[in-house]
């Protein structure tokens, strides 16, 4: 399933439900409260990647050191899916994160027991929540470049897809290596 | 309608009016053809002219074209784009269109023959051209109903483009508000006149002609300074012998309505032509529609100085599918005799491509750069 299908049949559905209130008759010329259409290709590799998709993914630019990549993760499944790890050729570590209150300050650390994705339903990844983050990057992620990921689901298959860079001025929040927290 | 309970608890003003809000209206982004050019023209615009930094190759303005295109897309369609910052802004798009003009230093950067009239146009008399707003790599033409929707996308646009291109002009315009004419009237300029009577009718053929070409079409963005000091000087009857039209309703001397055909051939009693020899609208003249240019002017008005004298003129953008063909002859007609000369001064000059649309999948530019 293509990430562009998946996104057709969740517009409709928006769309539907939208119309189901009946409060200002959506015609086509009217914008649709509808989050946005997907940018970049994804592909997955596994039977249960094929569950998931990616909207919207995208990575904060940087020439080095760290940053993070965002996106909503669609379970199109009966099954909950846990994403456990990720990857990129971009940086030799990513990690799943979190951004916690931790004695009243903002800090980010590794999401114990990775993303959880319910059964049709999503997950967000967003500045100041979870999110995937780079470490030591080795390759400028450049703005407008397809920056490819691998994720690591519990079941062990993989699913792949590509983010585009984007300049951003936010996601800073502190990192807090190992967790305290959970 | 609610009932009169609930009336009763509602504030006074929200009971009162009746008039639809527009806000959410859009304009389609997808298709052969950018928007912006055939659309009838919004209220608000701003052009903003980006210089390509040094290095930008073809690889880099690919990229960042695939970033614009996005946010076009999405923003024009009442979504937030990727990483907007304030998403909430995107809500209300009233008609937004995001149009994107590729100039000769794009072309340069990426290594490729720019077409023959994408070219620095020739001089002429009457210029007075500033560096400060001539020229430019990359147009973004955003035009909304919207002022605030305007500056939304013109603050996300320039977010996605600063890692490639310095700003090198924003010039912001506006015509009438969307609401206070009929759709299709022909707008005045402050100088008090209709502007734009004479233009090609989006969905004939004369406009295809007129205006498409195999590229898109082309973009002429002049900053034309209007002095109206002087032109306050200036008595009503003089008004329109400079430009061969009646100030209240734009009709020729020779007509009795805006869109009667002037009779260039009619004299006065005296044997003096009605129409003078030097008028604005005899001067302008193309008989061929479909060598005619489609103007889409907006108005400026830039503050004024201690004395109180404004900083005001148009943003004179002509489209057309040849520049040579279509608008150097024109413009060379103006420059040599034209009443309306002195009072408006050319003081920015711009020239750009208009590539084609792009669908769900591509970019705008697509064509040109792969």
């Amino acid at each position: 399933m293509s990430t562009r299908h998946a996104f057709a049949s969740l517009a409709l559905a928006a769309v539907a439900a939208a119309s189901a209130c009946g409060s200002h008759g959506a015609a086509s010329s009217v914008a649709a409260a509808v989050t946005g259409p997907i940018a970049p290709v994804t592909s997955s590799s596994t039977a249960t990647a094929t569950a998931l998709t990616i909207t919207d993914p995208w990575v904060k630019t940087t020439k080095e050191g760290m940053t993070a990549a965002f996106g909503t993760l669609v379970n199109h499944s009966g099954t909950d899916i846990v994403v456990v790890s990720a990857s990129t050729p971009f940086a030799p570590k990513a990690e799943l994160h979190e951004v916690v209150n931790s004695g009243g300050k903002t800090v980010m650390q590794p999401k114990k027991g990775g993303f959880l994705v319910p059964a049709h339903g999503t997950h967000v990844l967003k500045p100041g929540g979870d999110h995937i983050m780079l470490m030591g990057v080795t390759k400028e992620v450049k703005p407008g470049a397809e920056i490819p990921f691998t994720l690591t689901l519990k079941d062990g298959s993989t699913f792949k897809f590509n983010a585009v860079g984007k300049p951003y001025a936010g996601a800073k929040e502190n990192y807090q290596p190992g967790g305290s927290h959970g | 309608m609610a009932g009169a309970g609930v009336a009763l608890t509602q504030p006074q003003d929200r009971t009162a009016s009746t008039a639809a809000a527009t806000g959410a209206t859009t304009e389609p982004f997808h298709g052969p053809r950018q928007a912006g050019v055939a659309t009838p023209a919004q209220a608000h615009a701003v052009f903003l002219g980006l210089d390509l930094r040094a290095g930008v190759d073809r690889d880099g303005v690919t990229r960042l074209l695939r970033l614009l295109t996005d946010d076009a897309r999405r923003l024009t369609q009442g979504r937030a784009a990727l990483a907007d910052t304030e998403p909430e802004l995107a809500a209300l798009p009233a008609r937004l269109t995001v149009t994107f003009g590729f100039g000769p230093g794009l072309f340069q950067a990426a290594g490729l023959a720019a077409p023959p009239s994408v070219a620095p146009l020739p001089a002429f008399s009457i210029d007075k051209l500033q560096d400060r707003w001539s020229g430019g790599d990359l147009l973004v033409q955003i035009c909304a109903d919207d002022p605030l929707t305007v500056s939304h996308t013109l603050r996300m646009i320039v977010k996605d483009a600063r890692a490639f291109a310095t700003v090198r002009w924003t010039q912001r315009g506006f015509r009438r508000a969307a609401q206070t004419e009929e759709p299709g009237r022909t707008q005045r300029n402050l100088m008090g006149q209709l502007d734009g009577t004479v233009n090609p009718l989006p969905g004939t053929a004369e406009f295809d002609r007129a205006v498409w070409n195999s590229h898109g079409t082309t973009l002429v963005l002049r900053r034309i300074h209007t002095d109206l000091e002087t032109w306050d000087a200036a008595d009503p009857t003089a008004k329109e012998f400079t430009i061969g039209r009646r100030l209240s309703d734009g009709a020729p001397l020779t007509g009795s309505r805006e869109h009667d055909e002037p009779d260039f051939q009619r004299l006065t009693p005296a044997g003096f032509p009605v129409i003078s020899e030097y008028a604005h609208i005899r001067r302008a003249r193309v008989e061929d529609p479909a060598s005619r240019i489609l103007r889409r002017p907006y108005n400026y008005d830039d503050g004024l100085t201690a004395d109180g004298v404004p900083d005001t003129g148009l943003l004179f953008a002509s489209y057309q599918a040849d520049i040579a063909r279509q608008f150097v002859p024109m413009q060379q007609r103006l420059a040599e005799a034209d009443l309306l000369n002195e009072w408006t001064t050319p003081i920015g000059s711009a020239v750009f491509l208009i590539p084609p649309g792009c669908g769900p999948d591509g970019w705008i530019g697509e064509t040109i750069l792969t």
